[in-house]
C-alpha cells in the first residue's frame, strides 16, 4: 500500500508541471487585455544562489529540509521590482515539479515542513515582479535525515536518570536490609479488615479492577493488589468475584487470582467462575456490576484502577448495598466521588505503593522511597523556575520546554 | 523459566519505546508504531476470550438454574441476536438491523444509565457534605458556590453586583486556583508513581500482575 | 458506612423524584435565563469564523452514546456553524459509537443548508488503533481512512481528492468523551503538526484541557453542556442545550437545598442526641 502510494506521489509530481504550463497557457489572453504599454516586459534578475540542507536545528523527524538563497539584485536594489519568489520541489532532476509556497521579497530562507523522510528532492526558485518570472536556480537533491537523538527531550532524559538514579540507589539499600519508613495508608489496612468482616458475615468480596485496558499502568497496579487480596480470600475461604470490561484483564486476573490462591495451598477454593467478562460498554458493565452487588450482595466492594463515569453509579449502589468500601484511582475527576460515597480512598500515587505496603518487599519499598525523593526534586525545580522567571533567566525555563 | 519469558518480552520492548521517546529517526518510530499496531491486533483479538467466559459463566448459571439464571437467558440472546444481525448485513451501515437496534436500543440504555448520575450526584450530595469540621465547611461553602457559579441561575443571581462578588467569578478562581493546584498536585505525584511502577515492571521488580513472584 | 435509619438518610428515592421533576419542569416551561458567554466558548467561535470560506474543516466526533445529551448539541452546533460559513466538512472518529450519532447531525443539517455528500462533506466513520491511527493521518488521510462511512472507496469522493494530510484541514474540532480524544489529538497532532485544533468535552472532563487551552495548544474549549450552550447562542440557534442549562439550572438549585436541609437535619438531630444523652 505504500508503494503505491509512493509511485502515486511520483506520478502527481510528473503531471503537475504539465497542468501548470497548461494554466499559464490560459493565462495568457488575460494579460493581452490589459494596457500593453504599462507592462513591465523585463523580468527581474534570478536569486544569486540557492543552498538546500537537512534541517539540523531541532532535532526533526527527517521531515524537514531547510532552503535558502540570495536575494535577485532586483530585490530591494537594482530595478527594486522584484515582489516575491516562487519556490518549487521536484523528485527527478530538471523538473520544475509542484509548487511549494509564494514567498514575499526580501525573504531568504524556507523551511519545507512537509517532506518524506529519507526521499531526495529537487528544489527550484525564480523571482517575479508582478508580470514575468526571472530564469530558474535550481539546487539539489537533498533528503530530510531524522537525527540520531531529539534534543527537544534532553531535559526529560536527564530527569528521568536522576529519577532512575534515585530508585536503583534505594533498592539497593533496601535490599541491604535497611528498614525504610512508609507513613501510614488507612485505606489500604482497611481492605484485610473489610475481607474479614465480609468472611464474618458469610459473603462475597467484589473487587473491580476498574474499566481500563491491560496497557494502562493503573490497570497493572490492580491486578497487583488484587492478588494480595486473593491471598486473603484464600486464607479466609471467602469467595472473591472480579467482574472485568476488558478481555484480556479478565485473562490476566484469572491467572493472577488462581497463583494466588495456589501459593497460599488452598487451590481447590479457586472458583473460575467468579473471574468474570462483562462488557467493553462502560455503562453496560457497570450496570452489570450494580447487578451483581444487588444479587450476590458482597460485604466488601475494592474499587482499584482507571474508572471514568461509572465511579459513583458503582460506589452509591454499593453503599445502599450496605457494603464496606474501598477505592484506589489515580483519576483525579472521579476521586471527589469516591472520597464521599466510600469508605476509603487511595488517591493518586497511593494506588501504586498498594503493591510495595502490602508486600512490604524492599524491592518495591525502594522504589517508593525513590518516587519520595524525586518528588522533593520536582519541588525544588518547580520553586527555582518560579524564581528564574521572576528574575527574567528565562534560559532556565526554556531548557525544561520539551516537544 | 515461565516467568522469564514474559519478564525477557517486557523488558525488550519496555526498553524500546523508551529508545522510541528520544530517537526521532523513522527506522525505530515505524517500528514502534508496527508495534503499538500489533498491540491493537492482539488486544482486538482477545475479545473472544471474553466471548468465551461470557458464555461459560452463563451457560453454568442456567444449566444449574442458579439464582437469576432468568437474567443469563436474556444476556446470550441478547449476544446471538446481536451477533445474527451483526454477521451477514453489516454493522453500522445505514439502514441495517444491527445499526436499527443500536440506535434505539443501546443509545437509550447507555444515556439512562448515564443520566442515572444526576440521581446519584443529589443522594451522595445530600448525605456527604456535612458542616462537621472547619474544612468540611470549606468544602461544603465551595461546592455550593461552584454548583450555582456553573449555571446561569448563579448569574442571574448576583447581577448587578461588583464582578468580583458574582457566583461565576468565585467559580472561575476557585477552579482556577486552589482546584487547579490540589489537582496538578495529585497528578504530579500519579505521574511520578506511574514512572517508579513503569521501572519497576520494565526490570522485573514488580511481577505480581503475571500471577504471583514464583 | 452501613446505611443509618434516622432522617440523615432519608429514602433517596424521594429524592430522586425531587430531581425528575427539576429536570422535567424547565423543560416544559424554559425559564431562560440570561447567559454569558465564558473565552474559551467565544475563541472556538471566533476560529471557526478565521477560516475563509471554502476552507475543509475536520470534526473529529470521539463519544457514545452515553453523552449524547452534552457532546451531540456541539457536534450540531458545529456542523451548523461550518455549513453557514460554506466550510466543508470531513468527519473522522476514534469511536466505534461515533459514525452514527454524527450521521444523525448531518443528515437534516446537510438537508438544510443544501449540501451534497461527497462535495461538500463526507463521513469518513470509525478506524481503530487510537494514537496510531492519529499518526497515520499525519502522514496520509486517505491512506489511514481508505474508505468512508458507507464503505466508498474515498479515490472516488470530490472532497477527498482535495485532502493528504493535516496540511489540508484548516480547523480541527474535536469532540470527544475520554480515551482517545482530546488529549491525544494535542499531545499527538497539535504538537506535532500544528493543527489548529479546538475541542469540546463533557463537564467532568473539561477541567483536565484547560490548561492546554492555556498554553495555547487548544484554540478553544466547549466545556460541557454550558459551553454547548454557549456556542449554540454565539452562532444563533439555541437548541437542545440551551434548553437544558435551564434544567441544569434548576438541578443544581435543589442539590444545594438538599445539601442546606442535610445541614439542618443534621445539627437539629445532632442536638437532640446531646440532650437525650445528658438527660440520661
Amino acid at each position: 500500500m505504500r508503494r503505491v502510494f509512493h509511485i502515486l506521489l511520483v506520478l502527481l509530481a510528473l503531471i503537475a508541471p504539465a497542468a501548470g504550463s497548461l494554466e499559464a497557457l490560459e493565462a495568457t489572453p488575460i494579460i493581452e487585455e490589459t494596457e500593453p504599454v504599462l507592462l513591465d516586459v523585463v523580468p527581474p534578475g534570478p536569486p544569486c544562489s540557492l543552498t538546500v540542507r537537512d534541517y539540523l536545528e531541532n532535532s526533526d523527524f527527517g521531515d524537514k529540509i531547510e532552503i535558502e538563497w540570495g536575494l535577485s539584485p532586483d530585490d530591494g536594489s537594482g530595478a527594486c521590482d522584484v515582489t516575491g519568489y516562487i519556490l518549487s520541489r521536484a523528485l527527478a532532476e530538471g523538473e520544475v515539479g509542484e509548487v511549494l509556497d509564494e514567498i514575499s521579497s526580501g525573504v531568504t530562507r524556507y523551511i519545507d515542513e512537509s517532506v518524506e523522510p529519507g526521499v531526495e528532492y529537487y528544489y527550484n526558485l525564480v523571482s517575479h515582479d508582478g508580470t514575468s518570472p526571472s530564469g530558474r536556480v535550481w539546487a539539489g537533491p537533498t533528503a530530510g535525515r531524522a537525527n540520531l537523538f531529539q534534543w527537544s527531550r534532553f531535559s526529560v532524559l536527564v530527569l528521568m536518570v536522576v529519577f532512575f538514579a534515585m530508585v536503583a540507589r534505594f533498592t539497593a539499600v533496601a535490599g541491604k536490609g535497611a528498614k525504610l519508613f512508609v507513613r501510614r495508608i488507612p485505606g489500604l489496612n482497611a481492605i484485610e479488615e473489610a475481607v474479614g468482616r465480609a468472611t464474618e458475615m458469610g459473603r462475597p468480596v467484589l473487587y473491580v479492577p476498574g474499566i481500563g485496558e491491560i496497557d494502562n499502568i493503573m490497570t497493572i497496579a490492580s491486578l497487583n493488589i488484587l492478588s494480595h487480596v486473593a491471598k486473603i480470600t484464600a486464607r479466609y475461604d471467602t469467595p472473591l468475584i472480579v467482574p472485568t470490561a476488558r478481555a484480556v484483564v479478565m485473562s490476566a486476573a484469572e491467572e493472577v487470582v488462581k497463583q494466588a490462591y495456589t501459593e497460599v495451598g488452598n487451590p481447590d477454593a479457586y472458583n473460575p467462575d467468579n473471574i468474570r467478562y462483562l462488557s467493553d460498554a462502560q455503562f453496560a458493565f457497570a450496570g452489570a456490576v450494580n447487578g451483581i452487588m444487588l444479587r450476590e450482595k458482597p460485604a466488601a466492594n475494592l474499587y482499584m484502577g482507571a474508572f471514568w463515569a461509572e465511579s459513583l453509579l458503582l460506589a452509591e449502589t454499593g453503599f445502599e448495598a450496605g457494603a464496606i468500601q474501598v477505592a484506589g484511582t489515580a483519576m483525579v475527576s472521579q476521586l471527589p466521588f469516591f472520597v464521599t460515597a466510600c469508605d476509603f480512598t487511595l488517591m493518586g500515587e497511593e494506588l501504586y505503593a498498594a503493591s510495595a505496603y502490602l508486600s512490604r518487599e524492599p524491592k518495591l519499598l525502594g522504589g517508593l522511597k525513590g518516587s519520595d525523593w524525586m518528588k522533593v526534586v520536582s519541588i525544588a525545580l518547580i520553586a527555582a523556575g518560579i524564581i528564574a522567571r521572576a528574575v527574567g533567566l528565562e534560559s532556565f525555563v526554556a531548557w525544561f520546554q520539551t516537544q | 523459566m515461565r516467568r522469564v519469558i514474559p519478564l525477557a518480552i517486557t523488558f525488550l520492548i519496555g526498553m524500546f519505546m523508551l529508545v522510541d521517546f528520544f530517537v526521532p529517526h523513522h527506522v525505530v518510530s515505524s517500528a514502534a508504531a508496527e508495534m503499538k499496531q500489533w498491540g491493537t491486533i492482539v488486544i482486538a483479538a482477545s475479545i473472544l476470550l471474553g466471548v468465551g467466559n461470557l458464555i461459560r459463566v452463563h451457560y453454568k448459571k442456567i444449566s444449574r438454574k442458579q439464582e437469576g439464571w432468568g437474567y443469563s437467558i436474556v444476556t446470550l440472546s441478547v449476544m446471538v441476536v446481536m451477533l445474527f444481525f451483526g454477521g451477514p448485513w453489516g454493522t453500522i451501515q445505514e439502514g441495517s438491523v444491527f445499526n436499527w437496534i443500536f440506535l434505539n436500543v443501546q443509545v437509550p440504555l447507555q444515556s439512562t444509565m448515564f443520566s442515572l448520575l444526576a440521581f446519584f450526584i443529589a443522594s451522595a450530595a445530600y448525605r456527604a457534605f456535612r458542616l462537621r469540621s472547619l474544612e468540611a465547611g470549606m468544602l461544603l461553602v465551595s461546592a455550593i458556590i461552584v454548583m450555582l457559579g456553573r449555571v446561569p441561575l448563579g448569574q442571574f443571581l448576583t447581577r448587578g453586583l461588583p464582578e468580583q462578588a458574582t457566583l461565576p467569578w468565585l467559580t472561575e478562581t476557585i477552579m482556577a486556583y486552589p482546584n487547579m493546584a490540589a489537582f496538578r498536585g495529585i497528578l504530579m505525584g500519579a505521574a511520578l508513581g506511574v514512572m517508579a511502577m513503569g521501572l519497576r515492571v520494565i526490570l522485573g521488580i514488580e511481577r505480581s500482575y503475571l500471577g504471583g513472584d514464583k | 458506612m452501613a446505611k443509618g435509619s434516622d432522617i440523615r438518610n432519608i429514602d433517596r428515592r424521594f429524592i430522586f423524584v425531587l430531581v425528575l421533576a427539576a429536570v422535567v419542569w424547565p423543560l416544559l416551561h424554559p425559564l431562560r435565563l440570561p447567559m454569558d458567554i465564558s473565552p474559551p466558548v467565544q475563541s472556538v467561535y471566533d476560529a471557526v469564523e478565521a477560516v475563509p470560506a471554502g476552507s475543509i474543516v475536520m470534526l473529529a466526533a470521539d463519544y457514545s452514546p452515553d453523552t449524547m445529551p452534552e457532546l451531540q448539541p456541539m457536534a450540531e452546533t458545529f456542523i451548523r456553524h461550518a455549513f453557514r460559513r460554506d466550510l466543508r466538512i470531513v468527519v473522522a472518529c476514534l469511536w466505534p459509537a461515533s459514525p452514527p450519532l454524527v450521521e444523525q447531525a448531518l443528515g437534516p443539517l446537510s438537508e438544510e443548508f443544501g449540501k451534497e455528500y461527497g462535495t461538500d462533506y463526507v463521513n469518513l466513520g470509525y478506524m481503530a488503533g487510537g494514537i496510531v491511527t492519529l499518526l497515520g493521518m499525519g502522514a496520509s488521510i486517505p491512506e489511514t481512512f481508505p474508505t468512508d462511512y458507507g464503505g466508498t472507496s474515498v479515490d472516488e469522493i470530490p472532497l477527498m481528492l482535495e485532502v493528504e494530510n493535516f496540511d489540508d484541514i484548516a480547523f480541527v474540532m474535536e469532540v470527544s468523551a475520554g480515551t482517545p480524544g482530546t488529549r491525544e489529538w494535542v499531545q499527538q497532532v497539535q504538537s506535532r503538526f500544528r493543527v489548529n485544533l479546538a475541542s469540546g468535552t463533557t463537564a467532568v472532563g473539561a477541567p483536565n484541557f484547560y490548561p492546554y487551552v492555556q498554553s495555547g495548544q487548544l484554540t478553544g474549549l466547549l466545556g460541557g453542556l454550558k459551553g454547548a450552550a454557549e456556542y449554540e447562542i454565539l452562532v444563533g440557534a439555541p437548541g437542545d442545550a440551551t434548553s437544558g442549562m435551564d434544567a441544569q439550572s434548576v438541578v443544581h438549585a435543589l442539590i444545594v437545598c438538599f445539601i442546606i436541609f442535610g445541614n439542618i437535619v443534621y445539627f437539629v438531630s445532632r442536638r437532640s442526641e446531646k440532650r437525650l444523652a445528658q438527660d440520661v
